[in-house]
């Protein structure tokens, strides 16, 4: 199974442990994942607030790209992924638009690849019996919710997605990996994105309600698809019991560190080290919750 | 309903469906599959003893799951006539053969396992449709509510059930998940209706002045209750009814003006957060319960009792009046009337108001040796009718059948079917007069030849 991959700016800085879980998740599920050559800027929020054009062409440049390949894209950063979806269901809806945007990029673009987030490749292409098959070390008993944030899901028309109020896709991946789905309602609530850069207070409370659900709903963990949702849940925690008094210390997680994680690798291989909150000792919890398990059966 | 069953002139026929219906206005024939009930009703007396003792109890229908029921029941407690019917799904005795408690208990004898449906026809002057409605189905569109995935936000009918003191809880406001009073519930009106991208483009009309019911309801009875109402618009277009309203906000329900954009669960609590549009905030609401004003629709399987009887329905599926002002009670359909909310969604006093009307001119009708028709009709000129049968098929009146016809021809009397034209029912449309190919059917008044001299008087 072959796909062109854009990893975008996030996975080599800010987000660099889902880039390096992601190589290692592809690599154990026979997912060939062909870097875009020369890949550009998707344009996420500063372009589409700045020209509507520049944030189509922005896109197209590596969707045209991956065309010539011959590849359906996956995407893993959720602004990204949106950004992508966006240009190619606009390319689609319009044969003015392809013809502009095709001579701008000074490439053909006909939007004929499928776009699809990684966690729609993993969590829809891939068959759950494979996943199961790789996993070494299950997740036993450890709960975890799910968190898509807004772009994953939104808009329902251009996201497409499983469910745009109830996404399942990332649940369902969590509990082939043996951990325990929680429930709960923030789902697809949005993180604050850059209002916590901006506008700290609207942006702290978004993530504390997020954090409060989590935690009221007896979670232990949040698995995240986003780098800028974990950016903001995972390095927010501390000011934010600073402001409300709060005693949050949820470990946040990419979902491709979890799998990697429970297919066998190390702490280190995968980047746990770097989260902000400190998200070994819970996994150490589990594994050895596993294994006692194992050994009292 | 009581008055109804016992008058000399109405026969009901209850427990039975409609199968087909021929005929025409004054003369329609309809035949009638009459259910096998299981239970004699010359014998039964309405004592309502074998409902005590079965053994089998399946969740009630008219309770919507909130309360269970026998496998002999009555629908409701008002139920005309007041005699059970035995649930031949879920019947012990019918399913495995053993049981039969309810025949053995039964005094007079009335319980007959051996009952089959019966079908009748019956000729028929006028047919009044009222078939009702259905409500919106919510859990499949509103993923924001939760899909129906927790038991406590429930729709107004169910509100309605809790609130009625013949209903499961004796008429006390009850959470379904766990039996406890709750103290704060929230109303949201318009789930489904006004809604283009979930639900309805309509306005059910009625779910205005039942929520503000509703919410005085939780006020009055529970103590140190609050009811909060998410809203749209208040509609309360009606004798007194913006007078009532106006009491429930006086005796202290909370309106708040916009939508609720997600409901979860926190604790024993649904959290509901919307925004109140006008102070142009966010708000949450940490509930007990959630009460959906759900919108209405056509009751199910209304289309296919409306393409057996012959008449049209509109785009969202309601009985298509004749006129939307002048026609409100007739269908197209001579013959046939409407009333209440199979027609569109009406509360109460307009259901009985339209019913009445329906009455009224059925009576109408009734009272006359001879009928009125447009005199705008089809007319077949036989000599030029080849017998081709074309124009019966295009006929939405089911007004043209083809008769017999002798002429001599050569020295011969012969015999060939030609079309004929039903007055009574013709309704003047021309979809036949466009599908004749020897040109043999006109409209009077409309003739092919008028429309050309028409034609030829504007452009030439």
């Amino acid at each position: 199974m072959r796909y062109a991959y854009f990893p975008g700016c996030s996975l080599g800085s800010t987000g660099i442990e889902f880039g390096t879980s992601n190589k290692l998740v592809a690599q154990k599920l026979g997912l060939d994942l062909w870097e875009i050559p020369d890949w550009n800027c998707c344009g996420a929020s500063a372009a589409h607030l700045t020209n509507h054009t520049l944030a189509l062409a922005l896109p197209a440049r590596n969707l045209a790209i991956a065309e010539k390949e011959g590849l359906d894209i996956a995407v893993p950063c959720a602004a990204c992924f949106a950004r992508f979806k966006a240009t190619a269901e606009a390319v689609k809806a319009s044969e003015e638009t392809k013809k502009k945007i095709s001579s701008i990029i000074e490439m053909d673009y006909e939007a004929k690849g499928e776009v699809l987030s990684l966690l729609d490749v993993i969590g829809k292409k891939i068959s759950v019996e494979k996943i199961k098959a790789n996993v070494a070390k299950p997740l036993t008993g450890m709960k975890v919710v799910s968190y898509y944030g807004c772009l994953l899901v939104r808009p329902p028309k251009i996201a497409q997605s499983d469910d745009p109020e109830n996404p399942m896709v990332m649940d369902d991946l969590m509990a082939a990996l043996g951990a325990e789905p929680v429930d709960w309602g923030y789902k697809t609530e949005c993180c604050g994105a850059s209002h916590v850069v901006t506008k700290p207070m609207v942006g702290k409370q978004m993530l504390r309600d997020i954090l409060y659900n989590a935690q009221a709903n007896g979670a232990e963990a949040i698995a995240t698809a986003c780098p800028l949702c974990m950016l903001n849940l995972d390095m927010r925690q501390k000011q934010i019991n600073a402001k409300w008094g709060t005693n949050f210390n949820i470990p946040i997680y990419y979902f491709t560190e979890l799998m990697a994680l429970a297919f066998g690798y190390s702490f280190k291989d995968v980047g746990v080290p770097r989260h902000f909150v400190p998200a070994e000792k819970l996994l150490q919890d589990v594994f050895s919750r596993t294994g006692a398990r194992r050994e009292g059966a | 309903m009581v008055a109804a069953a016992q008058h000399p002139n109405i026969e009901l026929l209850s427990y039975s469906e409609v199968e087909e219906v021929g005929g025409y206005i004054g003369n329609f024939e309809v035949k009638i599959r009459k259910k096998a009930k299981y239970v004699d009703y010359d014998k039964c007396t309405g004592c309502g003893l074998c409902e005590t003792k079965c053994p089998s109890k399946v969740p009630s229908e008219y309770d919507l799951g909130l309360g269970k029921r026998p496998c002999i029941y009555k629908p409701f407690a008002q139920a005309v006539p007041s005699k059970p019917v035995i649930d031949a799904k879920n019947c012990r005795k019918l399913k495995t053969g053993k049981c039969g408690v309810c025949a053995k208990l039964c005094p007079t004898g009335a319980v007959n396992f051996e009952d089959k449906d019966e079908v009748i026809t019956q000729n028929f002057g006028a047919i009044v449709m009222a078939t009702g409605f259905d409500l919106f189905e919510w859990e499949k569109a509103y993923g924001e509510y939760g899909y129906g995935k927790y038991p406590d936000v429930i729709t107004g009918l169910h509100f309605e059930r809790l609130s009625n003191a013949a209903g499961p809880t004796g008429g006390r406001i009850l959470r379904p998940s766990d039996g406890k009073e709750p103290k704060t519930v929230v109303f949201i009106k318009c789930v489904g209706s006004r809604d283009e991208a979930k639900g309805k483009e309509y306005c059910s009309r009625a779910c205005c002045m039942y929520t503000a019911k509703h919410a005085h309801q939780v006020i009055d009875k529970i103590p140190d209750s609050k009811a909060y109402v998410f809203y749209m618009d208040v509609r309360t277009p009606g004798k007194a009814y913006d007078e009532f309203y106006n009491k429930t906000l006086a005796d202290g329900a909370v309106y708040l003006r916009g939508r609720v954009s997600r409901i979860y669960k926190e604790g024993d609590k649904l959290i509901c957060k919307g925004e109140d549009s006008l102070i142009g905030k966010q708000v949450s609401v940490a509930a007990d319960m959630v009460v959906l004003a759900t919108a209405m629709t056509p009751s199910k399987e209304s289309e296919k009792i409306a393409s057996i009887v012959g008449f049209g329905i509109d785009k969202d599926g309601w009985y298509q009046e004749a006129h939307p002002k002048l026609r409100p009670v007739e269908t197209h359909t001579g013959g046939v009337f409407l009333a209440g909310a199979c027609q569109g969604p009406k509360d109460i006093p307009d259901t009985v108001s339209q019913a009445s009307g329906a009455a009224v001119k059925v009576c109408a009708l009734f009272s006359k040796a001879e009928m009125e028709t447009d005199p705008m009709v089809s007319y077949v000129n036989e000599e030029k009718c080849s017998g081709c049968a074309m124009c019966v098929p295009c006929c939405p009146y089911k007004a043209i059948e083809l008769i017999p016809k002798k002429e001599r021809a050569h020295g011969k009397t012969v015999e060939r079917f030609v079309a004929n034209v039903n007055t009574g029912l013709c309704q003047g449309c021309g979809a036949c007069t466009a599908a004749c190919r020897p040109g043999a059917i006109d409209l009077q008044g409309f003739t092919n030849n008028q429309i050309l001299e028409e034609v030829d008087a504007l452009c030439l």
